[in-house]
């Protein structure tokens, strides 16, 4: 379990990336109160989904505007054509707190060659 | 409607096509491409694919498991076509007839004027095939000269320059993306040049380019002479419409199309590069070069097509591009003209971090961003919102 920030400081339609880890992780609080944890670098190039659109249980990269189900990491409007990986997210005494996933991430060409 | 062509199989043809099939039509789809290459992304080609970051098949539109139920002709030129049994003329001699055409040939680069001998080394930047011609002379220590320095000229100057050839960029105009991003911004944008040892010439002509076999230089109007190894004529693309001519497809600076993507011929619609849609809000038709334009618009174009043109056009979002240059990202959205005013509303000019909103009279009309990624989505938002209202 990795702490993220405060829960006090991710107010509702906002992002947190967390990018002690690598690849960093992207934790978004929806409008409806739920948190969700994705690998923040889009799977189509190389975008911060934390600096995304959120709507709903989705997030609109900044980008190219690939959308992704952040309960499910499914992609839901192309170009991308990978989900993204999903992380459990955990409150406990007011921080938030990342369990992440064990299956390999996927992360885009460019980003690939640049943590090989 | 029983069978559909799309002429065109890069972006827009296969956005279109994908968009015919998610709205229910069933009937036989052709798609015919000019390239031998399937679907594939082109603005890597100046960035990620040029460095060698990114591979041939990275670049791939198609997912591996989709299945358009087309046939594909590619590495095929159309050539003509019939409006009497809307016959689609390719240059194999083939022709295909259909109750539908989607026109999506995109665009070509542009060349320089007096079109001199074929000189080896000298390149412009469109095609995959172009990108890989072009990656196989940036040779790090060679001498790179960018003709243009509009948004393909920069990257392939950034990119050269990552990879280690010394590089300098030919602008005819004064400033830099004056036309698209104004003055200040057209300056602000080419500092970036600067500081990383590229060279900017602004406000002079090319004169000619010279050399034997291979080209050795770039000899400008005013009489200064540079040293070339390689050449990149970036000074734009002009839409793929000659093999129209004469076929009663109303042309223009494109395909004159109404605000849904329909053409003056009942069945025949155009999207993409090629095509110039009359934008309401400007109040004329206008040529959308961009890659968001042909990822948000074939939807309205199968829609006007299958609905015989009655299918009501939807307000189409404010143009978007960007652009990624010595490891900053620029963006841009809406349509600025001179006498906009411009502010900076977050970061800095100076640290190269910075936000700049353009109004006419106080409305917002434009936004560049440069690595303030967060903050530009939220404003293009806003634009999409204060502009369709
Ligand atoms: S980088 Fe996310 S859609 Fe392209």
């Amino acid at each position: 379990m990795i702490p993220a920030c405060a829960l006090a400081a991710l107010p509702r339609g906002e992002a947190f990336r967390l990018d002690t880890v690598e690849p960093p992780i992207a934790v978004f609080h929806t409008d409806d109160g739920e948190l969700y944890a994705v690998d923040d670098t889009c799977t189509h190039q190389d975008a911060s989904l934390a600096d995304g659109w959120l709507e709903g249980c989705e997030v609109e990269c900044p980008l190219h505007a690939s959308r992704f189900d952040l309960r499910t990491g499914e992609v839901d409007a192309p170009p991308a054509k990978l989900p993204v990986r999903t992380h459990g997210v955990v409150v406990e005494d007011g921080t938030v707190y990342v369990v992440p996933s064990d299956l390999p991430p996927n992360l885009p060409p460019g980003a690939r060659a640049r943590t090989a | 409607m029983r069978s559909v062509a799309v002429v065109g199989a890069s972006l827009a043809g296969l956005y279109a096509a994908r968009a015919l099939r998610d709205q229910g039509f069933d009937g036989t789809l052709t798609i015919v491409g000019s390239e031998r290459h399937r679907p594939y992304d082109r603005p890597p080609l100046s960035k990620e694919f040029l460095a060698g970051r990114m591979t041939e098949a990275d670049l791939a539109l198609e997912t591996d498991d989709e299945d358009l139920g087309a046939e594909w002709r590619l590495g095929v030129r159309a050539s003509g076509l019939d409006r009497r049994d809307r016959r689609v003329l390719l240059a194999d001699g083939t022709s295909i007839t259909a109750d539908g055409v989607v026109l999506a040939t995109g665009a070509t680069a542009r060349t320089l004027p007096g079109d001199s001998p074929a000189l080896e080394g000298v390149h412009t930047l469109r095609t995959l095939d172009d990108a890989l011609a072009l990656r196989a002379d940036l040779v790090p220590g060679r001498r790179l000269v960018v003709i243009g320095a509009g948004f393909i000229g920069a990257e392939v100057a950034s990119t050269a320059r990552e990879l280690g050839l010394g590089v300098t960029i030919v602008e005819t105009a004064p400033v830099p993306l004056a036309r698209a991003l104004g003055g200040e911004m057209g300056t602000a944008l080419g500092a970036l040049h600067e500081e990383r040892g590229v060279g900017l010439i602004c406000g002079v002509a090319v004169q000619a380019l010279t050399g034997g076999d291979r080209v050795d230089g770039v000899l400008l109007a005013d009489g200064r002479r540079l040293d070339a190894d390689v050449v990149l004529v970036g000074i734009g693309a002009r839409p793929e419409i000659g093999w129209l001519e004469g076929s009663g497809v109303e042309l223009g600076d494109g395909v004159l199309c109404d605000s849904g993507g329909g053409t003056s011929l009942p069945g025949v619609v155009a999207v993409g590069d090629c095509a110039a849609w009359f934008d309401p809000g400007l109040g004329h038709h206008h040529r959308v070069e961009h890659w968001t334009g042909a990822v948000q618009r074939p939807a309205a174009t199968a829609a006007t097509l299958l609905s015989g043109g009655t299918a009501l056009a939807p307000a189409q979002p404010p143009p978007y591009l960007w652009s990624d240059q010595y490891g900053r990202r620029i963006q841009f959205a809406g349509h600025t003209r001179p006498g906009d005013s411009v502010t900076v509303e977050e970061g800095d000019v100076a640290a190269r971090s910075f936000l700049a909103v353009y109004r006419r009279e106080d409305r917002p009309v434009a936004v560049l961003g440069v690595d303030q990624v967060r903050q530009f989505t939220r404003w293009r938002r806003r634009l999409g919102t204060v502009n369709t209202g």
